[in-house]
């Protein structure tokens, strides 16, 4: 009996099958639009956790921030040591400082960002080395002139299938040794291309870059035995005390915490499919509504044949069963078609906009059962009006 | 059982719409219709007999008086179980022959069984039998709109039969053939009926109706007369 209904169902679908397309478009869009949009940002999710994991889950972001009085005061290496020295559970602080420069070789020339930084720093940020080797403590020290390449750097400027290490390049006026070449890292957090950077040791970018002593933030990476509240609290209490500010008056810096900054995304990441969530399920809400006038119009055109099915003994509660399968096929079909839609979106957009595809198989369940429980939903007003009808009225029906 | 006839009304009245409005189709209705027997209910528009058809059909309720199918009361069932009723024990002939378009006689055919729950291979069997009743098993295949009306006729003849229902109503089944088509159907019918299967037909025509066995005769929402057929009796007496 079921098997039957459904065949049937699916020949009265096939019978008028544009106006079943037409009618599954709300459904088909708004499941397509669902699994899209999260499985997208399951995809930007999983790429900004990815970039988080590579600042370092346990670290801290700390740079200047302008005060009431317009001023910015820049750190210096004097405060990194001092909380690398003085504050328990700190196992590495930083510095970097970057500026613009050209980057010149054998006639080549490529724009991009040198950094200054040292070897805690590539350590703290999980920034590893490809080839060569890392800067020498006297190389530290003295700023030398020998620097880090990224790989789009090296692309843009050297022979394909050529080492660059011990070669000498120019950056705008300073002459330097490559003494390495680093592991491709994609998109920063900030923004930028951390491949498409040339890493010098601190002094050096200071010194002939810069031409002062600052610092443009520095990291701190903490023991996850230790409470990262607690030191925080002292790394701001350090640094309130080393720039003299007084009780009561703001902090002219900021503490970031990526393990906060992970939370934060997540919770904007989940808002966001909470909207998407809420769009979709006004278009399809509006897509049921398409169903419902279509089951009622079919349940019109189809009037006669009730009241024969009707006159020759169908209960009352077969003929709903028969409408209320036609609503629920004719909606699952559009779940799937819309799963369809949005797999293939998905996969062409995550290329377009350069995140992962994470596929969500709940999501796609969860999609085609909501779209069937809609054929329930919108199906079993007409159904129910199919099985009220008088066989004698609907026998007359022409 | 068998003491009992098989559709017996007592004092069958039948009012539509409510207060100024009501408008009385059946005035009290006394009708006993034995096993075997092949009705034509004649009478002129307005006078009641389609009413008492559907009363009879269990696909309406009388306003007053008692409807006995088989000793059973059907003014006191409701809509499902009169639904049930009709599925085991009555077959229905429209005169609009009502198939489903778009649908082969075969499974036109086979539609009431559907509702018994029959698996495929038993509703296949039944409904190419009752075609063969019919003549049409060449046309299994073929959708109403490939078929004449004498056709179409026949097939919604067989789909009545498939159940082998003990009664089998035919509302005006030649309202719609021409002459040659009307007899061929009324054989049919006469055949059936020799076969054990209670008729009851409406009909306007007098000479369908003398191919009945009883004429009964209804005007103005009453029974005015019941006469049995000559032709009727001619075949009671023997073969023609």
């Amino acid at each position: 009996m079921f098997g039957s209904t459904l065949l049937l169902a699916l020949r009265e679908i096939r019978r008028h099958i544009l106006r079943s397309i037409l009618t599954t478009l709300g459904i088909i869009i708004g499941v397509a639009a669902v699994v899209t949009m999260v499985t997208l940002g399951n995809g930007v999710t999983a790429s900004v956790q990815e970039e988080i994991s590579s600042l370092g889950a346990s670290n801290f972001i700390v740079f200047p921030v302008r005060t009431d009085r317009g001023t910015i005061r820049p750190f210096d290496e004097a405060d990194v040591r001092a909380v690398g020295q003085q504050i328990a559970g700190v196992t590495i602080a930083a510095g970097n400082v970057a500026a613009n420069a050209t980057a010149f070789y054998n006639g080549q020339d490529w724009d991009t960002r040198v950094q200054g930084v040292s070897n805690a720093f590539l350590e703290a940020q999980s920034i590893s080395i490809e080839e060569g080797r890392p800067f020498s403590a006297d190389e530290e020290q003295a700023g030398k002139n020998v620097c880090l390449l990224g790989l789009k750097v090296r692309d843009a400027i050297f022979l394909p299938g050529t080492s660059p290490v011990g070669a000498r390049m120019r950056l705008g006026g300073v002459s330097c040794t490559v003494i390495g070449v680093m592991e491709e890292r994609g998109q920063g957090g900030n923004g930028a291309d951390d491949d498409d950077t040339v890493y010098l040791p601190i002094k050096n970018v200071q010194r002939r870059f810069r031409g002062n002593d600052n610092l443009d933030f520095f990291v701190v990476k903490y023991d996850t035995a230790y409470a990262a509240s607690a030191i925080q609290d002292s790394l701001v209490d350090l640094l309130r005390e080393r720039r003299l500010l007084q009780d009561g008056a703001p902090n002219d810096f900021n503490v970031i915490d990526t393990a906060q900054v992970n939370q934060a995304l997540g919770a904007v990441t989940g808002a966001l499919t909470a909207m998407v969530a809420v769009i979709a399920s006004i278009s399809l809400l509006v897509g049921g509504i398409g169903i419902m006038n279509i089951m009622l119009v079919s349940v019109t055109e189809r009037t006669r044949e009730i009241g024969i099915r009707l006159a020759i003994g169908a209960l009352a509660r077969e003929v709903r069963l028969q409408f209320l399968t036609e609503a629920v096929v004719l909606c699952a079909l559009g779940g799937l078609a819309g799963i369809a839609l949005g797999f293939g979106a998905s996969i062409g957009l995550a290329a377009v906009i350069d995140v992962p595809f994470v596929f969500d198989p709940m999501i796609n369940i969860v999609s085609f059962v909501f779209a069937a429980g809609m054929g329930i939903v919108f199906g079993y007003y007409p159904a129910s009006r199919a099985s009220k009808l008088d066989p004698i009225d609907a026998l007359r029906h022409e | 059982m068998t003491a009992e006839p098989l559709i017996q009304l007592e004092g069958i009245t039948k009012t539509f719409g409510n207060g100024a409005a009501a408008f009385q189709a059946l005035k009290g209705i006394d009708l006993t219709i034995e096993r075997g027997d092949f009705v034509a209910i004649m009478g002129p528009s307005g006078s009641g007999k389609s009413t008492t058809m559907n009363i009879l059909g269990c696909l309406d309720v009388p306003t007053g008086g008692v409807f006995r199918f088989r000793g059973v009361e059907v003014q006191k069932l409701d809509r499902d179980q009169r639904s049930l009723l009709r599925r085991r024990y009555l077959g229905f002939v429209f005169q609009g022959f009502n198939l489903l378009a778009r649908t082969t006689a075969l499974e036109n055919v086979e539609l009431p069984l559907l509702y018994r729950g029959e698996n495929k291979t038993q509703r296949r069997e039944s409904a190419l039998r009752a075609l063969d009743q019919v003549g049409l098993v060449p046309w299994a295949s073929h959708s109403p709109s490939e078929l004449s009306g004498g056709q179409q006729q026949r097939v919604a003849i067989a789909r009545a039969l498939v159940t082998q229902p003990d009664v089998l109503l035919a509302d005006e089944p030649t309202g719609n053939l021409d002459s040659e088509r009307s007899v061929e159907i009324m054989l049919l019918l006469q055949r059936l009926n020799g076969e054990g299967i209670t008729v009851l037909m409406v009909t306007h025509e007098e000479e369908m109706a003398a191919y009945a066995k009883t004429i009964v005769r209804f005007r103005d929402g009453q029974v005015e007369r019941i006469e049995h057929s000559a032709t009727a009796l001619a075949q009671a007496s023997g073969p023609a």
